[in-house]
């Protein structure tokens, strides 16, 4: 219940920066059945502020967005091209630069399929079965939200580190785990273990048991069930899941800056990459590469908006 | 769609697959160098590619030399560490990577090029700042990182420590005026070059206590008409040092080229290239010519004034130390 009064009030805040969204959007999925029958009367109730308090409101948020988030960006895309179209393009193409693309794209997919797989499994048992240490298991989900990115990485420096728990037993064996791509792994899929789950788990929960119980009475193995009616249920909000995994394991910086060893043209990211250059007064290079992150942020931004949308219609559709 | 994707597919498809060489090095190395082993080693592939035939290729690590230390410590399968200072390799040394002797593996305490610490001040010199007396005065911000993590800090540390004990004649005062240097400190950055960003870039402070060669990169890379470089006349002779991990050399069967990739330091074209790049020759003929590149400074040891890395380390950086006792104050 708390994580899903957490999710709900996380869409909320978001939404409230969008004044026009039809409130019916703009209620968290598990309101929204309550809450439907009312809209007009809230929307109405909305308006009853004053015009130069909702103008004033309304100016307040703009200008907010401007500073923190509009500035930024446009800052980060100015000084990429600020020595023209060819020294951008220049700076990706260094073997640095494909390296640490090739590197990040090579670790999101890893995190991300291998995370898409638990969250289902996870929100699949804690959202159809009821078991001891359910409040457990999804507490530890959470940790990784918790843990600062710094101490997650050094967890993996003790645990796999040469003086760390299995230390003496890799490097008898050769193995490299830490400073190397399975290293950077780990620490990756460590920190977003929790995207896809959390963002299944409401949605299973609301859903119910009442189709898959249908399914199996009809006779539906248990295979069936999850990839013919579990699974296009939860369509939508898996991709949401993914997508934020997805851009927080191509954004990390530090837990992998712990165990990336940071070789040049090996165990660099590009968030990693990005610190180097602006230190090494390469501010083009830098910003070039910072905004590939941030054309990442841009589509992310795009398709999980495209995604919500569907997310609600979905969720409309089936409550009819 | 495909059609746009697929050059950039293809770029990150041939950087995969860019040509083995013969021999891969890894050296860990500090932050300031970074441009330095640039030309370092293009240098000594060519050389060691004209001499055996053999192609070599060199990876570079670079940060702060404490935590390169102790990533190498943790794993990292450095085959040489070019660190900031002589206790770093020695704390790899205790852990059994490299042999307890290897200061005297090579000449000149396996420091083949030396640097000191100066003063970078914005252009005009605003504060008057001409020697280590002038850091203590009242609204003159220094900014140096911190030598708890970095391993330039600890030479600028040692560098007014020494200059007060040389000046005051007991190490009483010598400590009064260190916690005096440290209270006009306004942030101490994790580096040596994060603070020279803190410094160049952010604008923040009147005067960064830096390694010679960085002072000399950051008034390259911004103009002498920002910065102007003051060096007091008298400061410390830093070695930043060099060893084979022979642990991990051992095991990868790198040793030779990497006992020669060190070795090469020691020629002529090496000593030219540490001359270029503003770090203090070692080689007499190499240092004469490049006299007039580097200020006139009396230049006092770590062995001098502190008998060794080891006992500084213990004295001043250990947890409850002197630098914990003044900066706590």
């Amino acid at each position: 219940m708390s994580l899903q009064s957490n999710l709900a009030s996380s869409t909320t805040q978001l939404r409230a920066y969008a004044p026009k969204t039809d409130l019916n959007v703009a209620s968290p999925p598990s309101q929204r059945e309550r809450v439907r029958p009312h809209t007009a009367a809230s929307k109405r109730d909305l308006r009853t502020e004053p015009r130069p308090i909702r103008f004033l409101i309304v100016a307040l948020a703009l200008l907010f967005l401007t500073v923190f988030v509009v500035l930024p960006l446009v800052v980060v895309f100015a000084s990429a091209f600020s020595r023209g179209i060819s020294a951008y393009f220049a700076a990706l193409s260094e073997p640095e630069a494909l390296s640490a693309i090739q590197l990040t794209l090579l670790i999101a997919a890893i995190s991300v399929s291998l995370n898409l797989i638990f969250g289902v499994i996870a929100a699949w048992a804690i959202s159809k079965f009821d078991f001891a240490g359910k409040t457990f298991l999804i507490t530890l989900i959470d940790l990784p939200f918790s843990v600062s990115p710094v101490i997650s990485g050094l967890v993996f420096v003790l645990l796999f580190g040469a003086q760390g728990f299995f230390g003496t037993w890799l490097q008898a064996h050769n193995i490299h785990i830490l400073f190397a791509v399975p290293g950077i792994a780990l620490a990756t899929i460590f920190v977003t273990f929790p995207f896809v789950a959390r963002a299944l788990i409401p949605l299973m929960q609301e859903q119910g048991t009442q189709e898959e119980e249908a399914a199996i009475s009809l006779g539906a193995s248990g295979l069936q069930t999850f990839f013919r009616v579990t699974l296009p249920n939860i369509k939508w909000g898996l991709l949401y899941g993914v997508l934020l995994c997805n851009a927080r394991a191509m954004g990390e910086f530090g837990a992998v800056s712990v165990v990336s060893g940071h070789i040049r043209g090996q165990t660099n990211t590009m968030p990693l990459l990005v610190e180097i250059l602006y230190n090494e007064y390469q501010f083009v290079a830098s910003f070039a590469i910072a905004s590939l992150l941030a054309m990442l942020a841009l589509i992310t931004l795009v398709v999980k908006t495209i995604l919500e949308r569907r997310l609600d219609e979905g969720q409309i559709v089936s409550d009819d | 769609m495909v059609r746009r994707i697929l050059p950039l597919v293809a770029g990150l498809l041939w950087a995969s697959s860019a040509l083995a060489a013969d021999y891969s090095l890894l050296n860990v190395s500090y932050d300031p160098t970074r441009e330095l082993y640039v030309d370092f080693n293009k240098a000594f592939a060519a050389a060691y590619q004209k001499e055996t035939g053999k192609t070599v290729e060199i990876k570079q690590s670079h940060g702060g030399s404490g935590s390169q230390a102790r990533a190498v410590i943790d794993g990292l399968q450095a085959d040489v560490v070019t660190l900031a200072l002589a206790y770093d390799v020695d704390a790899v040394a205790a852990k059994g990577l490299i042999a307890p002797d290897w200061q005297k593996r090579l000449p000149q305490n396996a420091a083949p090029y030396t640097s000191t610490i100066v003063f970078l001040v914005r252009k005009g010199n605003p504060k008057g700042i001409k020697d280590w007396d002038d850091l203590i005065k009242p609204g003159v911000a220094v900014i140096t990182p911190n030598p708890k993590t970095s391993g330039g800090a600890r030479w600028n540390y040692l560098a007014a420590w020494g200059y007060a004990q040389k000046k005051f004649g007991s190490a009483d005062k010598a400590k009064k005026f260190v916690a005096d240097l440290y209270q006009n400190v306004p942030v101490l950055d994790t580096g040596a070059r994060g603070s020279t960003v803190t410094f160049v870039e952010r604008g923040v402070g009147d005067v960064l206590l830096a390694w010679e060669n960085e002072a000399f990169l950051a008034q390259r890379e911004f103009g002498k008409d920002k910065f102007e470089i003051v060096s007091p006349p008298l400061s410390i002779l830093a070695e930043p040092p060099l060893a084979v991990v022979d642990a991990i050399a051992d095991k990868k069967g790198t040793k030779a080229v990497a006992e020669a990739y060190l070795k090469y330091w020691y020629t002529r074209e090496g000593q030219e290239i540490a001359a270029r790049n503003s770090y203090r020759p070692r080689d007499p003929e190499i240092a004469k010519e490049y006299e007039k590149s580097f200020a006139k400074v009396e230049l006092f040891t770590i062995d001098d004034v502190f008998g060794g890395w080891t006992k500084a380390q213990k004295e001043h950086f250990a947890e409850g130390g002197m630098f914990d006792q003044i900066y706590k104050n």
